[in-house]
């Protein structure tokens, strides 16, 4: 099994004081990986650390290489897109620019406006959209449109913060239904961080606990799923 | 009737040096969140650069263009050096940077070239020509038409092309423009660069009115301040109409309210900033940003 992104004793920092305590995780090609923990347990700062927005040390490496230390700039036209917590939408900017944004690292003009058309096809309700300002998109549609702006980099890795948060469990449903289209159809490895453990369980073939800062058990999805400890204190049942 | 139109058109001439000098300031508020108020000494130290070109035998549109160019790179360059160190200072900081440079210009263009007035070359001749009821000369026609064309530029720039989606995702969200790989620093620097760029047309554009002196972009600078208020400072498209508008009133303030005459027209600048800010604080197209919590 090939990892394409692996990091080991990753810390990060915001500032002096140091929220990521030396994780070592794997996220598999062609697989969707969850990180799951409770508010504050440290699931946004991991991905901002792979996406190099703070301070780290240890080491992260992609697709072989390091990566870790490198500009959020360099790291997006590796292949990584990052779809943020707050969805990182650009409320004054139509759809299609928000969409073309997403493109902008992108050199190949017809492949763009192919790919325009694929997430309109994975979102109808963008197209109609597609001229009007972002921010007036209920907060279901935004989600959506972050995730088709991650997929418009036409990435190798897709990082995904917390895209249940504020969505009804419907909502919710339908969004991973999609995200697991988009890895299965694309070939787009996914590395989701949830605290919604039921659905990204279901979602994910490989998941990770994450407490503070540290991670405190890992395996497959289905395996996680049927363990007790953590069916009690993040499935509820 | 006709006196009125007569008025007006000249007033839209003059006031797209408004627009110019007004889209300059909210181009870089957009970026940084303050006004620079070296925007009028910038403007008036690359005219003397092209007044410099002219005397050497240039041709007077080989020097505006280079001029254009020159001001575009100097723009650039500010930010990256002057401005770039100070980029998450406190606003006041940042001020008072840009008045440093005000500074900085007016005492440099007073030392090279002294504050003696000198006439600056028009491109345009002054001939009248017949508009239906009103006449209007060439020279108020060309700088009309330079200042609008130079705004149509800067519009579909901004519009149609992913540098200027880019420079526009930065004004409204660095962090997420980050993320999506723009080199948001850049982009920054290429805003002071198009700044200046515009800054230096107006400036050349109104040197031939006003003459080439070290203050003289001082009172156009306040009319740009109440053009950009006027339109809001946080719309570009609403500070360039603004600058139009503020040129019309001025013109008609000047003939028909006749105490005011032409020594008092500051006073009609800094009366509009005044009511803009009172009834309106946004402008007339300024709008609060649209956000879901
Ligand atoms: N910008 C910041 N500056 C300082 N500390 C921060 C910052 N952002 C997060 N932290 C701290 O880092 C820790 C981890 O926060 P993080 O946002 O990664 O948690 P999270 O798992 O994403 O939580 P949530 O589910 O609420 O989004 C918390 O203790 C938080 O207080
Ligand atoms: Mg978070």
């Amino acid at each position: 099994m090939a990892a394409l992104l692996e990091a080991s004793n990753l810390e990060a920092y915001y500032g002096w004081s140091k929220v990521l305590h030396g994780l070592r995780f794997a996220v598999e090609k062609d697989k969707v990986t969850v990180v799951l923990g409770a508010n504050g347990a440290g699931k946004t700062t991991l991905l901002r650390a792979i996406s190099g927005m703070i301070r780290t040390g240890g080491e992260i490496r992609f697709a072989g290489e390091r990566i870790d230390g490198q500009a959020p700039e360099d790291i997006v036209r590796r292949g990584i897109a990052h779809v943020p917590e707050g969805r990182g939408t650009f409320i004054n900017l139509t759809v299609e620019e928000n969409l073309r944004l997403g493109a902008y690292v992108r050199k190949d003009k017809t492949g763009i406006r192919e790919d325009l058309d694929r997430v309109f096809h994975f979102f109808p309700v963008l197209k109609e959209k597609s001229r009007n300002p972002a921010g007036v998109l209920s907060g279901g549609e935004q989600q959506m449109l972050a995730l088709a702006r991650g997929l418009m980099l036409r990435p190798r890795l897709l990082l995904l913060d917390e895209p249940s948060l504020g969505l009804a469990p419907v909502l919710v449903m339908e969004l991973f239904r999609i995200v697991r289209a988009i890895n299965e159809s694309e070939g787009v490895t996914v590395l989701l961080v949830e605290q919604d453990a039921v659905a990204a369980l279901e979602l994910a073939h490989q998941a990770y606990l994450l407490e503070t800062g540290s991670i405190v058990t890992s395996g497959p999805a289905a395996e996680l799923r049927e363990n007790d400890s953590i069916r009690r204190s993040y499935l509820g049942y | 009737m006709a006196a009125l139109l007569q008025q007006i058109v000249s007033g839209l001439s003059t006031g797209g040096v408004y627009a110019s000098l007004a889209l300059a300031l909210v181009l870089i508020y957009q970026a940084t969140g303050v006004v620079n108020f070296a925007q009028g000494e910038m403007a008036m130290f690359t005219t003397y650069l092209a007044w410099t070109m002219i005397n050497a035998g240039w041709p007077y549109w080989a020097a505006f263009a280079a001029t254009l160019a020159i001001a575009f790179a100097a723009g650039v360059l500010i930010e990256r050096v002057i401005i770039r160190p100070v980029e998450n200072a406190p606003v006041l900081t940042i001020v008072m940077v840009s008045i440093g440079l005000l500074t900085i210009f007016n005492s440099i263009a007073g030392w090279i070239y002294t504050y003696t007035v000198k006439p600056f070359p028009s491109p345009f001749p002054s001939t009248p020509i017949n508009l239906g009821p009103t006449t209007i000369s060439l020279q108020d026609l060309g700088v009309g038409g330079v200042s609008l064309f130079v705004l149509v530029v800067m519009y579909v720039f901004f519009r149609h092309t992913t540098l200027g989606l880019a420079m526009r995702a930065v004004v409204e969200n660095p962090v997420g423009s980050r993320l999506v790989g723009i080199r948001v620093g850049w982009m920054l620097a290429l805003g002071w660069g198009l700044a200046s760029l515009v800054g230096a047309v107006a400036g050349m554009l109104v040197a031939p009115l006003v003459f080439l002196e070290p203050n003289m972009m001082s009172g156009i600078l306040i009319y740009a301040f109440a053009s950009a208020t006027l339109g809001g400072f946080n719309s570009a498209g609403g500070a360039v109409l603004g600058g139009f508008l503020m040129g019309v009133i001025e013109n008609l303030v000047g003939t028909y309210v006749t105490f005011i005459g032409t020594e008092l027209k500051l006073t009609v600048a800094l009366a509009v900033i005044l009511l803009t800010l009172l009834i309106k604080p946004t402008g007339l197209f300024g709008r609060v940003a649209v956000s879901r919590v």
